[in-house]
């Protein structure tokens, strides 16, 4: 089939077919709704905490997982409801979780920024900055030893490439040839923080130059893009040739947390990459090509829409966890 | 509130109603404004104001210079405010959320705490760290935490929590003029809250302990916002005819050993009460402090402490004020240890 294609075919046109692919524009309504649900139940005072919500970033996403099946692994970060989807969660357990009920992931403990799916190989979003790293490059430490097959995928952002374990845990999974892909979601900002103002290098990617993997920048709001470098990385690590560093451009249209006054940047500037809507060019490309029509997308966009209302009633009837169990779950078997 | 606040403001300087934020900020102010070697680090502290506003607009008068934004790189940035405070700076360096110090407990209790000693007293390191802390916030179990103790176990190192917001200024300024490194547990629920500030420069010594409250019956010792809800509960107490005194530590690394003593000496019966977990905890020391002194002596009932839960701080929100002392479970033991008699 390959050889039937124009020249110029999207990576992802090629590399997977239109069930993926409308799946794959699914998932990145499902993770636009989501957010959308989740921000709407916080001002009406359903969710009580903050949020990081990753409006903006999902090709980001939905792309790095492309390439991962069901064991594999990911660790996220307090941007990490749709790196969650991604990795195919329910989304009704995920709201549970964000009502703080029993029956959310982690039985109304973790909230938002814990969110996690293990069964699906998502190992947790993270309530500190780079404190996935290490614990990826464990997970591909596993699945060497044990032999499994199974690759993890790190997601992380810009911010976190200034922290010690970033730099730690890159060395060690290089020196020991895991199978790991470092996924830097490279949204511009650490909270109000630009890169340039926090970080010495123009490219996070060109860090990757200091551990000896390769290193790639790519258009994080482009699906295509961002699913042919995770390709290439997932590839060389199921191959046993070691980690890379996949680096995403993106941006977040929202503010950092529900306590953000958007100081740090102009308006023309969100302006600006919301007119580069990741969701809005993988529809277009998937119409360009001839693997959906308006009308399907349309269809796959109500069917996310309905999804997430219905998550939204399943979580609101849900039982609250019993305060009498406050304790349980700090150890494996409770101790006094 | 003043009542033997051991504030050293002047009787004559004017006081207005502040938000603990905005006191905490006027002592940063102040203290720019009158020494050149004062620097602010940490995280958004600048155009964002600080992730709770507490720097606010201080860039805005003093410039990218001195209230400098670092990267997120807790440990190299309190090691920089280290570094730079055994060299001629006098750094206030904030940990966005004192969760975070944990990144940073190389440089804190390594560094900071034993250099001086290590070095035979041949430095100081003159550094403040605000260290923003607490729960019930709906923040979950890695931004909620209560760490003071663990802090104040280290020598080297000086702990206060200011609990209003004429001590956090206070407080802020001593720590500036204190040669050691001070660690300012600033609790996250106490940054709206409203009260009276005297206007200007003033000393809150660190070391002093507060008594809020005046009791004969009991003693409550309590820290940083707990003092709140022992004030909470003395009150109702009072309508039982039970009349509690109420003790805010203030600093818990010293602990104003007469200040406690000299109360349960009073008052014979001893309830602590503390956010951070229970077990090994400010609540053990003050105990002990009391068992091992002529205080025990005097003791009427079983010494009862009330902390944190053993568990990390949880998101639902039921979960998350079972998990800490709340008003009720303070009435409740005092109800029972005022009836006690050994
Ligand atoms: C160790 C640590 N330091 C600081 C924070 C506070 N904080 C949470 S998210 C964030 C910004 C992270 O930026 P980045 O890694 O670029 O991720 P983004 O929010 O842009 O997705 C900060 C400073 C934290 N949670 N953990
Ligand atoms: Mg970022």
């Amino acid at each position: 089939m390959p050889d039937l294609l124009p020249e110029n075919t999207p990576f992802a046109i090629a590399r997977y077919t239109p069930d993926e692919l409308k799946a794959a524009l699914r998932k990145m309504y499902l993770i636009r709704k989501f957010e959308e649900g989740a921000e709407e139940s916080y001002t009406r005072g359903l969710i009580h905490g903050t949020m990081h919500l990753s409006i903006g970033q999902e090709a980001s996403a939905v792309g790095a997982c492309m390439a991962l099946g069901d064991a594999d692994k990911i660790t996220s970060t307090h941007r990490g409801h749709g790196h969650c989807v991604a990795k195919g969660a329910d989304v009704s357990r995920m709201f549970a979780e964000f009502f703080g009920k029993e029956s959310g992931y982690c039985r109304g403990r973790g909230g938002s920024m814990h969110i996690a799916d293990v069964e699906k190989g998502n190992l947790g979003a993270n309530g500190i900055v780079g404190g996935g790293l290490p614990i990826a490059v464990g997970a591909a430490l596993s699945a060497k030893r044990l032999g499994t097959g199974a690759v993890t995928v790190c997601f992380f952002g810009d911010g976190a490439n200034n922290e010690g374990a970033f730099h730690e845990a890159l060395n060690m999974a290089a020196i020991w040839k895991l199978p790991v892909v470092f996924v830097c979601e490279n949204n511009k900002y650490g909270m109000s923080t630009s890169t340039e103002r926090s970080t010495a290098v123009r490219r996070i990617a060109t860090r990757a130059d200091a551990y000896a993997m390769p290193g790639v920048t790519v258009d994080g709001n482009d699906f295509s893009a961002v699913s042919e470098a995770m390709d290439a990385a997932v590839a060389r690590a199921r191959a046993g040739e070691g980690p890379s560093l996949v680096e995403s451009m993106t941006y977040r249209w929202r503010g950092h947390s529900k306590s953000d006054r958007n100081r740090y940047r102009s308006k023309e500037e969100i302006a600006d990459w919301m007119a580069r809507d990741p969701i809005t060019r993988m529809a277009d490309m998937l119409v360009e090509h001839g693997i959906a029509t308006r009308e399907e997308i349309a269809g796959l966009e109500a069917g996310a829409d309905r999804e997430i209302a219905e998550a939204i009633e399943f979580a609101k009837t849900g039982e609250n966890p019993k305060v009498a169990e406050v304790t349980r779950d700090v150890y494996t078997e409770a101790v006094q | 509130m003043n009542m033997d606040a051991g504030t050293l403001a002047r009787p004559e300087q004017e006081t207005r109603e502040l938000s603990y934020a905005e006191a905490i900020r006027e002592a940063m102010d102040i203290a720019l404004a009158a020494d050149e070697r004062v620097v602010l680090m940490g995280e958004d502290i600048g155009v964002y104001g600080g992730a709770f506003q507490v720097t606010g607009d201080l860039v805005h008068k003093y410039g990218t210079d001195r209230v400098i934004d670092t990267p997120i790189s807790e440990l190299g940035g309190a090691g920089v405010a280290v570094g730079a405070a055994m060299t001629g700076l006098r750094p206030i360096f904030e940990f966005q959320f004192s969760d975070f110090a944990t990144l940073a407990m190389e440089q804190i209790v390594n560094q900071a705490a034993k250099v001086r000693y290590m070095l035979g007293g041949a430095v100081s390191v003159p550094v403040v760290m605000r260290m923003p802390a607490g729960s019930g916030t709906g923040a979950a179990a890695q931004h909620s935490q209560s760490l003071e103790a663990w802090f104040a176990h280290v020598p080297g190192l000086k702990v206060v929590q200011p609990s209003t917001p004429e001590d956090a200024k206070g407080l802020l300024l001593a720590a500036l003029e204190d040669p050691d490194p001070v660690l300012i547990f600033e609790h996250k629920l106490l940054y709206k809250m409203k009260g009276e500030v005297p206007a200007g420069h003033y000393l809150t010594p660190i070391g002093k302990a507060a008594i809020r409250r005046k009791g004969t019956d009991l003693t409550i010792v309590a820290t940083s916002i707990m003092v709140h809800k022992a004030l909470e509960a003395a009150q109702t107490l009072a309508g039982e005819g039970i009349e509690a005194e109420v003790v805010d530590l203030r600093t818990i690394r010293p602990i104003d050993r007469e200040t406690v003593l000299g109360s349960v000496r009073k008052t014979s019966r001893l309830l602590c009460v503390y956010e951070g977990v229970k077990t090994l905890g400010i609540g053990a020391e003050i105990s002990a402090m009391v068992a091992e002194s002529d205080a025990f002596d005097y003791l009427d009932a079983p010494i009862v402490r009330l902390g944190g839960a053993e568990c990390p701080i949880p998101y639902n929100p039921d979960l998350e004020r079972a998990a800490v002392p709340q008003v009720p479970d303070i009435l409740q033991a005092a109800r029972a240890l005022a009836g006690e008699r050994v």
